[in-house]
């Protein structure tokens, strides 16, 4: 409940930021601060320095930018689970957004905190993966563009160096449909996934030209499902539950309070199977 | 008697709220003192080990602190106190070993909360890892035996025909019941089921504040209770005080359901340490901390088992349980099972025979939580009538009539010997049938099935105890002796007719939501005629209230209620005698009504409260010779407890391919006599139910094989949330007592008594047709889907 | 450091550590003890205020960056004698039994209808799923938001339970 001690740094640009960090070896970012903080609260982790970027402007748009949405660092949940352009081009990144925490979490949380803090059990990882997002980072030498695909490296680990921060989400408009389902951790929708499953189709002739499914709270981390993938590239809508048994390659389960490897592995491919049904219906 | 009241029986908006509803009410972590300092608890992070070392001196040199105690600064001060001592007592604070994870081993005081926490981590204590012994079965071996000065890790053995040796003489059902399994013509179900261990979670962590004048030789304690005079007196007699030097104030209280029915280590230590720095000493609880420092519930492993014949007459009931005491034994620790056996029998006219053995284990204690033992005892009989009907193929609503007491039985005897004051089960358990329209919900559940869906109805029956209590259970340890009271669970309610004609209503009760300034006031402004505004009831002072009990076991209502109603109706006599001289009537001829008193059949004939009270304090005006003042104090001490009774069900929709469950009804009918405010009532069993949904569903304190408490926070011990849970259905059959004037048997437990099974037994009968038997709680989503899998495998 | 910002229409100045909880500084400093703490992982909401009009978990704010910010605690819901729509719903339907988490039910339950003033009961429950509550089981608050929201709208609350059962 009681952090220990810090120093605090309210940053008026993201360089001065990035300045911060390269200075302070183990200062941490924070943005709306719905991750670090409580584990803060809980001493579990007690950086020497905390960078808010909270205060810096112009980053907190959501905007089309027409081959591709920009969301900046400062988005928060709640405006991604609303934002009718996302509704559009990226279902499955909107229902994600509407599923983790809560209204008051949504509030303040954001999107690219949440991405960048990396957490196995959370939703917006899975939709960043299947959508095939892009994230730019910015270091102390300028920004460079990661995909999600390569993003997501461990269990609270990504791939930003810690003297970068992650400023911007791209999500391409690739056209098909997406969706994004899971069990949480009180059963339906609710709390941390269990298990979350964001599926993106395309599709021609009734058959799937290209698709991506992402995969949380089963594995080590945040993972995208290529056996699955490439199992339903030229099927038909018939081809979705043998894909959906695929679901599992290439992730190692982790057993939690929430589940044994045998039901967390099961669950992996039920959500694959329905997500895709889902953004198969939507692609349709 | 039976009364009917105006108020009594109404809708009264509740006196507590508007406080409450402004962020107006105080708690106690919302009351400071000048110059008051803070306490963190140093914890320890093994179950099991014995202390080598306590280095306090980088603590120390921290800014802001000013000491560090350990068990020797406050070992003659002896263990906590305790009603039934079985079982080793908790030390103030680990006295060469540590017994569980999180046990309290030295106490930082500072001057605010950030300097204390980082104090407490600066304290270095040495540990020698000892192994620990976790998990009932394990512990209840022996393999490793925990307490060096106790024979046995089985603490104490409660045995249904013999639970209260000497007093009752009791049918040892054993023979009849071995010799019914002999018959031909019987089925035998039984199954061993878990109860799980629960953490209470009041949404307010406890929270004490300390102030001990030197200059008055007197301690005063705020402090989140739901008992402030036992807390007094326990404080009183560890520091060798008479108890009118403990002043304890129970402000507001955010939640108790049991886990604040404890006199708690911090309450004493930070009495001490007041003492000692000379300044109010404040000790506020974090969430993650609760799961070590305050009480669980629950914790039961047993095996059911119903012999009965194949048309549905039981013939015996069998429980062979083990239930986990936690490391240390505390208030009630060892005799929460003794509240189930008193239930053991629910609503049947049936032999049974309960064996249940205390257990220790290197875990926090366990103690009374919402319902203690009863909630329990209903789920082992409940689950197992319903493998029973089952089994027999019969319809679960007839399995239970068939076996109820009857309505004529009453005043019905249990088989341990206790008498049940009133019931009609036959009549509630029809109405709810016909309320949740039961066939209909079992026709809705073919067509599901015909659809691939898997929808479940569930049904059970409970009978709560409460109302306690009868003075003779104080010889039983149901009285707080242990904590220097010498008392029986009386009741208390103190009338005062102030000099402006407004009254003050002073209570023992210790309230934590259950609305007794509201209940309590409209018993008053019945009987006296005294508006609900001009009426305030005070409550958690032990300087102001009369010596009362605390809020607990349902019993505040049935108990200190009459006893406010009997006080009331003391200060009605004598202001009866007092209006009879100002208007020249007769005493038997007032009436009270409408702020004031009024001569029967002339209305218009009337004096106010305030001229009432005039004359009461002027005694040269009223009749030669009366005795100045208008206040009256009563106690009632019930000739037995009160059986609230009541059947719930349920309406499930399991995802089969996942295991999640979805609540779609749940319908309760209850009986607790005459209900003094419904909405209040109803109030209690919405929450109530949630709280026996949350352990069905939700909830459980997991210790892993190490004694490490996985679920301390709520990330990893989910409560239900609004999106959990459907609307309740409630409605109810009003069967009168005897055993008060008010009619009113009680009703802060019930829901929690009537729900989890109701709930399990809802699951297991969607999943039926899947082979599933049986399910240990909670039920969530993974243990569904394996006991799907294992069904279908098997 | 040194902080400031508006809360309850007040500007409040204080001086701060850097880990100071936005909770704790309303508690101890602002002596503004409506706002409660239940837990320390932001699941139980019971430190529920808003922040420039959003509900906010104050238990999971720090004070400093509050700087600047509009904020309103429980105790700026009424205006003068008048309670808010919320408020009196909870009085009315019996929306609270210990009151413990009340204030921080009342702060989403208010951010809820200003956002959506005719809720669903499944968006109520939704729109509370951030605050705990161990004693009503969340019937009566649902009640209660139902009650303001239409109260807030103009419109004659829905009755209560109680009323259609006991006449």
């Amino acid at each position: 409940m009681y952090p220990r001690q810090f120093e605090y740094v309210a940053a008026g640009s993201i360089e001065e930021a990035v300045g911060v960090l390269a200075a302070n070896p183990g200062a941490k970012v924070m943005s709306g601060g719905m991750s670090l903080i409580p584990m803060m609260k809980l001493r579990l982790l007690s950086p020497e320095t905390v960078v808010d970027i909270g205060r810096v402007s112009g980053l907190d748009a959501i905007e089309d930018k027409g081959d591709y949405i920009s969301v900046g660092a400062l988005v928060r949940h709640g405006a991604v689970a609303t934002s009718a352009v996302i509704g559009e081009h990226a279902t499955a990144l909107g229902q994600a957004a509407s599923w983790t925490g809560d209204p008051q979490v949504r509030n303040r949380g954001t999107l690219c905190g949440a991405l960048a803090h990396a957490d196995l059990a959370a939703d917006t990882p899975a939709a960043a993966l299947a959508l095939g997002m892009t994230m730019v980072a910015q270091g102390p030498n300028g920004t460079r563009e990661i995909a999600a695909s390569d993003f997501f490296v461990d269990s609270l680990m990504s791939a930003l160096s810690p003297d970068e921060i992650l400023v911007e989400a791209r999500i391409p408009k690739r056209g098909g449909g997406s969706a994004y389902d899971k069990l949480g951790r009180r059963g339906g929708h609710s709390d941390y996934a269990v298990a979350g499953v964001a599926s993106w189709v395309a599709m021609s002739d009734g058959v799937v030209t290209d698709c991506a499914i992402g995969i949380t709270g089963v594995g080590t981390k945040p993972t995208l499902a290529v056996g699955a993938m490439e199992a339903l590239r030229g099927q038909g809508p018939d081809g979705i539950a043998a894909a959906a048994d695929r679901a599992l390659e290439g992730i190692t389960v982790l057993e939690d309070l929430y589940g044994s490897e045998a039901y967390k592995a099961h669950l992996a491919k039920v959500y694959t199977r329905r997500s895709l049904e889902q953004a198969v219906a939507a692609a349709s | 008697m039976t009364i009917t009241m105006s108020q009594v029986g109404g809708i009264v908006r509740r006196k507590e709220d508007p406080a409450l509803i402004q962020g107006r009410g105080v708690y106690v972590d919302d009351i400071k003192l000048n110059g008051e300092l803070t306490v963190a608890f140093v914890r320890s992070p093994f179950a099991r080990a014995r202390i080598r070392s306590v280095d306090t001196s980088a603590a120390l040199a921290i800014p802001g602190v000013r000491a560090v105690y350990t068990i020797d600064d406050v070992r003659s001060l002896g263990p906590l106190l305790a009603q039934i001592p079985i079982g080793k007592l908790r030390p103030l604070l680990a006295d060469g070993v540590v017994n569980h994870v999180g046990e309290a081993v030295a106490m930082v005081v500072a001057q605010d909360r950030y300097q204390a926490e980082d104090a407490a981590e600066a304290v270095l204590v040495e540990y020698d890892q000892l192994p620990a012994s976790v998990g009932l079965k394990f512990s209840a071996t022996d393999e490793v035996k925990i307490h060096d000065d106790l024979e046995s890790n089985i603490l104490h053995t409660w045995v249904s025909h013999d639970w209260w040796p000497g007093v009752f003489e009791l049918e040892d059902y054993r023979p009849a019941i071995a010799a019914a399994k002999e018959r031909d013509d019987v089925v035998i179900v039984s199954q061993e089921m878990v109860n799980q261990r629960l953490i209470p979670v009041a949404i307010e962590p406890r929270a004490v504040l300390a102030d001990w004048s030197h200059g008055y030789d007197r301690v005063t304690l705020y402090t989140s209770s739901q008992i402030p005079h036992a807390v007094s007196g326990a404080i009183a007699k560890t520091f060798g005080l008479p108890v009118n030097a403990v002043h304890v104030i129970a402000p507001e209280v955010g939640g108790g359901f049991g886990c604040k029915l404890n006199v708690y280590p911090d309450e004493i230590l930070v009495c001490f340490a007041s003492h000692q720095l000379e300044a109010p000493v404040r000790w506020t609880e974090t969430r993650r901390e609760a799961g070590y420092s305050t009480i669980h519930g629950r914790g039961w492993i047993g095996t059911a088992t119903i012999t009965g014949t194949k048309d549905g007459e039981i013939l015996g009931y069998e429980l062979d349980a083990m239930a986990d005491m936690g490391a240390y034994s505390q208030n009630l620790t060892v005799a929460i099972p003794v509240l189930g056996l008193y239930a053991a029998s629910g609503q049947y006219n049936i032999p049974v025979e309960w064996t249940v053995k205390c257990v220790t284990t290197n875990t926090q204690t366990t103690d009374a939580y919402r319902g203690a033992g009863r909630p329990e005892a209903a789920y082992y009989l409940e689950r197992a009538i319903d493998m029973y009907a089952a089994e027999i193929g019969m319809h679960p609503g007839d399995v239970r009539k068939k076996n109820y007491f009857k309505k004529e039985d009453f005043p019905a005897t249990t088989p341990i010997g206790l008498t049940m004051d009133s019931g009609d089960y036959i009549t509630t358990l029809d109405k709810l049938l016909i309320d949740a329209d039961y066939a209909g919900l079992k026709e809705m559940q073919a067509q599901a099935r015909s659809e691939g869906r898997y929808i479940g109805v569930g049904l059970s029956s409970y009978v709560e105890v409460c109302g306690f209590g009868p003075s003779i259970l104080a010889e039983f340890g149901f009285g707080w002796d242990g904590y220097g009271l010498p008392t029986s669970f009386s009741g208390s309610g103190l009338v005062r007719i102030n000099p402006d004609g407004s009254a003050t209503v002073f209570i023992g009760t210790g309230p934590s939501g259950q609305g007794h300034e509201t209940t309590w006031a409209q018993i008053v402004s019945d009987r006296l005629g005294i508006g609900m505004e001009r009426i305030r009831v005070a409550h958690g002072d032990t300087s102001d209230a009369p010596y009362g009990i605390g809020t607990f076991g349902s019993r505040s209502a049935a108990v200190d209620g009459t006893a406010t109603y009997e006080a009331a109706e003391k200060v009605r006599s004598k202001a009866a005698d007092l209006v009879a001289h100002m208007l020249e009537a007769s005493a038997e001829d007032i009436r009270f009504a409408d702020g004031g008193a009024h001569v029967v059949g002339a209305p218009g004939h009337t004096v106010t409260w305030a001229e009432i009270a005039e004359v009461a304090y002027k005694p040269h005006k009223g009749p030669e010779g009366i005795e100045a003042g208008l206040e009256a104090h009563a106690m009632f001490s019930p000739g037995n407890a009160t059986w609230p009774f009541g059947s719930n069900i349920a309406v499930v929709e399991v995802d089969v391919e996942t295991g999640n469950v979805d609540i779609l009804r749940y319908v309760a009918m209850d009986d607790c006599g005459n209900v003094i405010n419904p909405m209040i009532v109803d109030g209690q069993l919405h929450g109530g139910i949630a709280q026996g949904i949350g352990q069905a569903l939700f909830e459980e304190a997991v210790y892993d094989p190490d004694g490490n408490l996985l679920s301390t926070s709520l990330v990893d011990y989910p409560l239900p949330t609004a999106t959990d849970l459907p609307m309740f259905e409630l409605d109810r059959t009003v069967t009168l007592t005897d055993v008060n004037p008010l009619g009113v048997k009680g009703i802060g437990e019930a829901g929690t008594v009537g729900s989890a099974q109701t709930i399990v037994n809802a699951v297991v009968d969607a999943l039926a047709p899947l082979g599933v038997k049986h399910i240990d709680m909670p039920l969530r989503p993974k243990k569904v889907w394996q006991a799907i899998q294992d069904a279908q495998e098997a | 450091m040194k902080v400031s910002m508006t809360v309850n229409g007040r500007l409040v100045n204080g001086d701060v550590e850097p880990r100071t909880l936005l909770v704790h500084f309303i508690r101890e400093e602002l002596a503004l003890t409506g706002t409660h703490i239940g837990c320390e992982t932001s699941y139980c909401g019971a430190c529920t205020v808003h922040v420039d009009g959003e509900a906010t978990k104050s238990c999971t704010m720090l004070a400093v960056q509050a700087e600047g910010a509009s904020i309103t605690t429980i105790e700026g819901m009424a205006m003068g004698d008048e309670l808010h729509p919320v408020q009196e719903g909870f009085w009315e339907r019996h929306g609270l039994q210990c009151g413990y988490c009340t204030p921080g039910m009342i702060m989403s339950g208010a951010a809820l209808i200003a956002a959506n003033p005719s809720p669903t009961e499944d968006e109520i429950r939704h729109g509370i799923e951030g605050n705990l509550c161990r004693c009503t089981g969340y019937h009566n608050i649902v009640k209660s938001i139902e009650y303001a929201a239409a109260k807030a709208r103009g419109e004659t609350p829905p009755p209560a339970d109680w009323e259609e059962a006991v006449v």
